[in-house]
């Protein structure tokens, strides 16, 4: 089900990087299929998310790839070397956790060293290589105190110089934001993106925040139930939902009864061309993005304005048409004061792409 | 942070002082009379000088303290290992492990004795008949506490997300447990081993019934024949468990830089602290 990007990592192909591959990964616990023939491949120096809800084997993918679990068929090759049967100490990977994983009896500098310790480097390089890192994160001033006198974004940022600081093959990034409040996240999300680019290390970045999965990478592959959905590029995903699965798991979307004929689709009274992967004729259901959904006041109109949500800068229109449908629109909140609750208002759709799925 | 008000401070001085005059009244009876020249009358320190020179109980001592050193370092190698990896990888043993630390407590010491005869039969059978064979017995005895002390320490830390780093980072299980997972139960690891320490030098029933001479043992007979020895002995155990237990709470503390498991240090001094009495009036 993967629709293979044109635009795979234009970004960062170019730099340093081993290329990943897994091949028909699968883990059965018990009775539970956690992973079901995922394959994946990552370019050299690419960013590759993995967004799904909890439980799709997003997790699972990734630690199979740190070797610190084992699957139970399928094989993981990393710059061309089979690393299947290699234990996790012998991956050369960095990884950062979704728990704060500092040693707190170590200093900042000393954890950032640790990797390069275990690998037999002088003191002397050890310091530089480590005090380099607080630099990239923008810690350097921290690197005497404890893990337990930082903030959880500053813990992730040293987790984040630590992994780095051994030249890892691959970065492993556990859903690093989940434990940070919101402010934090975006800001941190930024900064791993930028630091990644800089380094040029082939990076998993496993998450359930879709937005973050959106932003960072270079492409984004939806998982669920052990399988991936779609692998793209983020714009693409958004735009070109290959599954009913992704347009309902990314972004907002209004479910409108519509009528497919000669490979567009009669959708809210206006025409629109539909998506591959929809329905060849006949009945259906449109996938439709709150922005893609028009509303105009009109005093005639059989439609309704159900409550407007107020979001800061933007805001939701809640709606029902004449016959009935909800739907939601998305609009600036300064346009939004034209709507109350009540107000008679006509809705359309505007002429994009829809995917167009058999109704339920 | 709330300051104490004055009249609170006021209660809590009182109290301290009056736990204080209870818990001091015992030992300093104790120093009394193993000061006290018993035919002439004044004050004497031979009690206390027997404690070198008489020879069955310096050697009593000697004795008991290795018996608990071996005991310390048995226990440890078996127990921490062991309590980490099953909770790394078979967590669904941990109720099992708990329970078989526990039994020791439940089961009485002279059933102990009895059970152990058999078993007995080929440590003689190994070892000889050296008193120092308790540390077998030792080791099984102390493990109800040794067990709770590491396993609230271990509780403590994320150990799953600590070793999965470092084992990220290039470090193989030997390396993960030395330098990442001890440091940070390492105040665990000390209740553990002063604990144990104190329980084996408190030992009395194992060692009698077995028929060993261990410090207890020899404290017994001598407070038959010569009392101010005996309490001079039973009082030098008290202040070295003393002194082990204030040293705990000083490294412990100095050790951490506030990070956690203050809270686990305290507990495990308190519960060590009472054992020393509890194990001397057996």
């Amino acid at each position: 089900m993967t629709s293979p990007s044109t635009s795979i990592a234009t970004s960062s192909a170019s730099r340093s990087g081993l290329a990943v591959d897994l091949t028909g990964l699968t883990r059965v616990y018990g009775s539970v299929r956690a992973l079901d023939g995922l394959t994946l491949h990552i370019e050299p120096g690419e960013m590759v998310a993995l967004l799904g809800p909890s439980g799709c084997g997003k997790t699972t993918a990734l630690r199979i790839l740190a070797g610190l679990d084992e699957a139970t068929s399928g094989s993981v090759w990393v710059g061309g070397k089979d690393l299947t049967g290699v234990s996790a100490n012998k991956r050369d990977m960095g990884m950062v956790f979704q728990a704060y994983s500092l040693f707190p009896h170590l200093t900042v500098l000393d954890n950032v060293a640790f990797g390069l310790k275990l690998r037999g480097e002088g003191a002397g390089q050890r310091k530089a290589r480590a005090s380099e890192m607080l630099e990239l994160v923008g810690l350097a001033e921290h690197r005497d105190k404890y893990a337990s006198q930082l903030s959880g974004g500053q813990q992730q940022r040293v987790a984040l110089a630590r992994a780095l600081a051994i030249r890892p093959s691959v970065l492993l990034l556990d859903e690093p934001l989940s434990a940070l409040d919101a402010k934090v996240r975006v800001q941190l999300r930024e900064e791993i993106r930028r630091v990644q680019m800089e380094v040029g290390t082939t990076t998993l970045f496993v998450t359930h925040d879709q937005e973050e999965a959106l932003a960072v990478a270079d492409r984004v592959g939806v998982m669920n139930k052990g399988r991936l959905e779609q692998l793209a590029a983020p714009a693409d995903l958004y735009t070109h939902p290959a599954t009913p699965f992704v347009a309902g798991f990314v972004g907002l979307n209004n479910k409108v009864p519509a009528e497919v004929s000669q490979g567009t689709a009669l959708v809210l009274g206006s025409r629109v061309p539909v998506l591959e992967g929809s329905i060849d004729a006949g009945p259906g259901v449109a996938m439709v993005r709150p922005e893609s959904v028009t509303v105009t006041p009109d005093a005639g109109g059989t439609d309704r304005v159900v409550n407007v949500e107020f979001l800061g800068p933007f805001s939701r229109v809640h709606l029902t048409t004449g016959d009935g449908v909800a739907l939601v629109t998305q609009m600036s909140s300064s346009q939004a004061r034209a709507f109350g609750a009540g107000n008679p208002v006509t809705v359309g759709v505007e002429p994009t792409g829809v995917l167009v799925v058999a109704p339920s | 942070m709330n300051r104490p008000s004055a009249s609170n401070r006021a209660v809590r001085s009182v109290l301290l002082v009056l736990f204080a005059l209870f818990f001091m009244f015992p030992l300093y009876a104790m120093a009394d009379f193993s000061t006290r020249n018993l035919i002439q009358g004044g004050r004497t320190l031979d009690a206390w000088k027997s404690l070198v020179a008489d020879d069955t109980l310096y050697s009593a001592i000697t004795i008991s303290l290795a018996l608990a050193a071996f005991t310390v370092v048995v226990m440890l190698a078996v127990l921490v290992p062991t309590m980490i990896w099953v909770r790394l990888r078979a967590p669904w043993a941990k109720g099992m492990v708990d329970f078989l630390c526990l039994l020791p407590l439940t089961i009485p010491a002279l059933v102990i004795v009895v059970g152990m005869r058999g078993v007995y039969e080929w440590v003689t059978y190994f070892f000889g008949e050296s008193t120092l064979t308790l540390t077998f017995v030792y080791v099984v005895l102390v493990l109800p506490y040794a067990n709770r002390a590491i396993d609230a320490a271990l509780s403590a830390i994320d150990l799953q997300t600590l070793s999965e780093a470092a084992r990220s980072l290039g470090a193989g299980w030997t390396t993960t447990i030395v330098r990442i997972v001890v440091p940070n139960i390492w105040s665990g690891i000390l209740s553990a081993a002063f604990i144990s320490i104190a329980v084996v030098l408190g030992e009395y029933t194992i060692a009698s019934l077995s028929g060993y001479q261990n410090l207890q043992v020899v404290i017994v007979q001598i407070g038959k024949s010569d009392g101010p020895t005996s309490v001079a002995a039973s009082l030098a155990t008290l202040l070295f468990g003393f002194v082990l237990l204030s040293l705990l709470s000083l490294l412990t503390r100095r050790r951490r830089h506030g990070v956690q498991g203050q809270g686990v240090e305290d507990s495990a001094v308190v519960a060590a602290l009472s054992t020393p009495q509890l194990q001397g009036g057996a």
